[in-house]
């Protein structure tokens, strides 16, 4: 009621205050993230061609409507039926969809226990172990990955103590394997897993707990029975932020794994990078976000609930 | 205060050994002698010394530090706006609006790559270091509105509302009592802003043009060659700022949040 008074009484400068405030980041966003992704898909549709820029047709506005109607002519779902047709692509696809699948079910078995331990720990420390739990975060992916090379190569930190502790004869390769991808992307994705899941834990009602051990409830069975069902959300907010990006994950695969099965966004660089074909890469990336469309609605839909519901 | 359990003890421990081992063991051996990378052979500084005569290193640490503080300065100032206008105002549109801001968070980073270099490409714009910072504050607004939008939301409305019923006009009530307010947000996302921008490979693999080489992807083009002692100490000095940077803003941010008692006392 008051707020309406207010906007009546001072007018012009608060809205256009408002307006700019409003305008500004909405205009950018629709400029800088829904345009591209718009010219993606026309793009996607487009055929390769020895030119600059590498596509064809380009839309020509100086020819008039004639332009126009040549521009959509020219478009074909080509790309997509040769994506679709090639097994090199639907390995890709598949490939992702599962590296993605069990790292995240990895970091819910690393991360439950540890946001579990933070949020059970003394209320004073609590804030020190969010520092020291978003500290490496900060710290470059890229050195994060890096310092994984370091351990994990043929005679690195890793081998030399498993040797030294007698588990293997001879070094193991570790570098280029899948064993070394999900390492690193648990390491790289950890925080986004606890952090969400310990923000769901710490506003768990402890009195829950301890009424169900006065009723003689074993704690595990109370764990499952009370913790579990009541940190849904973060577990859901959690998974859905390691689980989307790895999907599209490039750094980690690249750098520690393999060239036998590579992932999406490994082949989606490869087109744009290595053969150019523009066309190609954009119709694997529309293809992309449309395989993530859902689990990206369900985030949003956990984010605004998680904001706007408090 | 309770005493915590033995397996919560141990989960713990193990957690931030894990978190914590791998950079532990990369500084370490940015000290290391020996050429070889997985012998010790005794401490050194010989790395840092390869590393000041390393010019296009210092040029592309240089370029990334430009492009943070720029990128981070408008994400800043545009992911306030958008936290203001989630949290404070009504107006059409609001929902593809919200989408927009939480959709980045998660997309791959090679899709928001591809689609802006496509853009840059399709509007004729020359790239460089001007586009990646386009590229960048495209990305980290989004971080700095979810962090801003969480302070506005926690916090108490009156404040403003007897500012306006004083007769305060409400450009002069943001200054005076909503930005004081939610300023540790607006540092933290400037923060967090910066940081990704330093860290950034994929997109700036993407937007950059030539001769925009950026510290990530120089590392990158080394790194992919295999492991060098001086990359090493190329991070350990990484680490170091960031550390610095992070816990001076922490404690910043913890100070004021203690004086802040009866908020009017600010």
């Amino acid at each position: 009621m008051a707020r309406r008074l207010i906007h009546a009484r001072s007018g012009g400068a608060f809205s256009l205050g408002t307006k700019l405030t409003v305008a500004a980041p909405y205009l950018w966003l629709l400029g800088f993230f829904l345009v591209p992704f718009i010219i993606v898909v026309k793009i996607s549709l487009s055929e390769t061609a020895l030119a600059q820029p590498p596509y064809a047709p380009a839309l020509d506005v100086a020819a008039g409507w004639q332009g126009i109607q040549d521009f959509f002519a020219g478009l074909s779902f080509a790309n997509y039926l040769t994506i679709a047709g090639d097994n090199l692509y639907v390995f890709s696809y598949l490939k992702s969809l599962k590296v993605a699948a069990v790292s995240t079910a990895i970091l819910l078995l690393c991360g439950l226990p540890l946001a579990y331990a933070m949020a059970r720990a003394p209320r004073a420390v609590r804030p020190l172990l969010v520092t020291l739990v978003v500290l490496p975060f900060w710290t470059s992916f890229l050195i994060r990955v890096y310092a994984w090379i370091n351990i994990l190569q043929r005679d690195g930190l890793l081998n030399q103590v498993l040797m030294w502790l007698g588990l293997i004869d001879q070094p193991t390769t570790w570098l280029a394997t899948d064993t070394a991808v999900y390492i690193g992307l648990v390491y790289s994705y950890l925080p986004f897993m606890v952090l969400p899941l310990y923000a769901s834990l710490e506003k768990l009602d402890e009195t829950l707990l301890e009424a169900a051990a006065d009723l003689g409830c074993p704690r595990w069975k109370a764990f499952f029975a009370i913790t579990i069902p009541l940190a849904l959300q973060g577990l859901g907010a959690g998974a859905l932020l390691c689980f989307i990006p790895i999907v599209g994950e490039f750094v980690i695969p690249d750098l520690l794994g393999g060239s036998d099965a590579v992932m999406i966004g490994q082949t989606l660089w490869m087109d744009f990078f290595a053969n150019r074909d523009w066309p190609v890469a954009s119709a694997v990336a529309v293809m992309l976000v449309g395989l993530l469309m859902v689990p990206i609605a369900v985030y949003q839909h956990l984010q605004t609930r998680e904001i706007e519901g408090r | 205060m309770r005493r915590m359990s033995v397996t919560n003890l141990v989960a713990l421990a193990l957690g931030l050994a894990f978190l914590y081992a791998p950079i532990v063991i990369l500084v370490v051996y940015s000290f290391n002698a020996s050429r070889l990378v997985t012998v010790w052979g005794g401490w050194s500084l010989r790395w840092y010394a390869v590393l000041i005569e390393d010019r296009a290193m210092i040029d592309a640490a240089l370029a990334s530090l430009g492009i943070a503080i720029a990128s981070a300065a408008l994400a800043t100032l545009l992911g306030t706006m958008a936290a203001l206008a989630l949290t404070r105002m009504r107006f059409r549109g609001r929902l593809p609006f919200a989408a927009m801001i939480y959709a980045p968070l998660v997309m791959p980073e090679v899709i928001t790559g591809l689609s802006l270099l496509l853009l840059f490409v399709a509007v004729d714009l020359d790239r460089g270091f001007f586009t990646i910072i386009i590229a960048h504050t495209t990305l980290t607004m989004c971080f700095v509105t979810v962090i801003v939008q969480s302070r506005l939301i926690g916090f108490d409305r009156s404040l403003e509302e007897a500012a306006m019923d004083l007769g305060c006009p409400p450009g002069r009530t943001f200054f005076a009592i909503t930005l004081p307010l939610i300023m540790p947000a607006v540092v933290a996302g400037f923060l967090l802003a910066f940081s990704l921008s330093l860290d950034d490979l994929v997109i700036a693999s993407f937007t950059n043009g030539p001769g925009a080489t950026t510290l990530p992807i120089r590392i990158y083009s080394e790194v992919r060659l295999g492991v060098k002692p001086e990359i090493n100490a190329v991070c350990t000095i990484f680490i170091a700022v960031i550390s610095v940077v992070v816990i001076t803003a922490s404690l910043i941010g913890k100070s004021r949040d203690q004086g802040r008692g009866p908020p009017l006392a600010t």
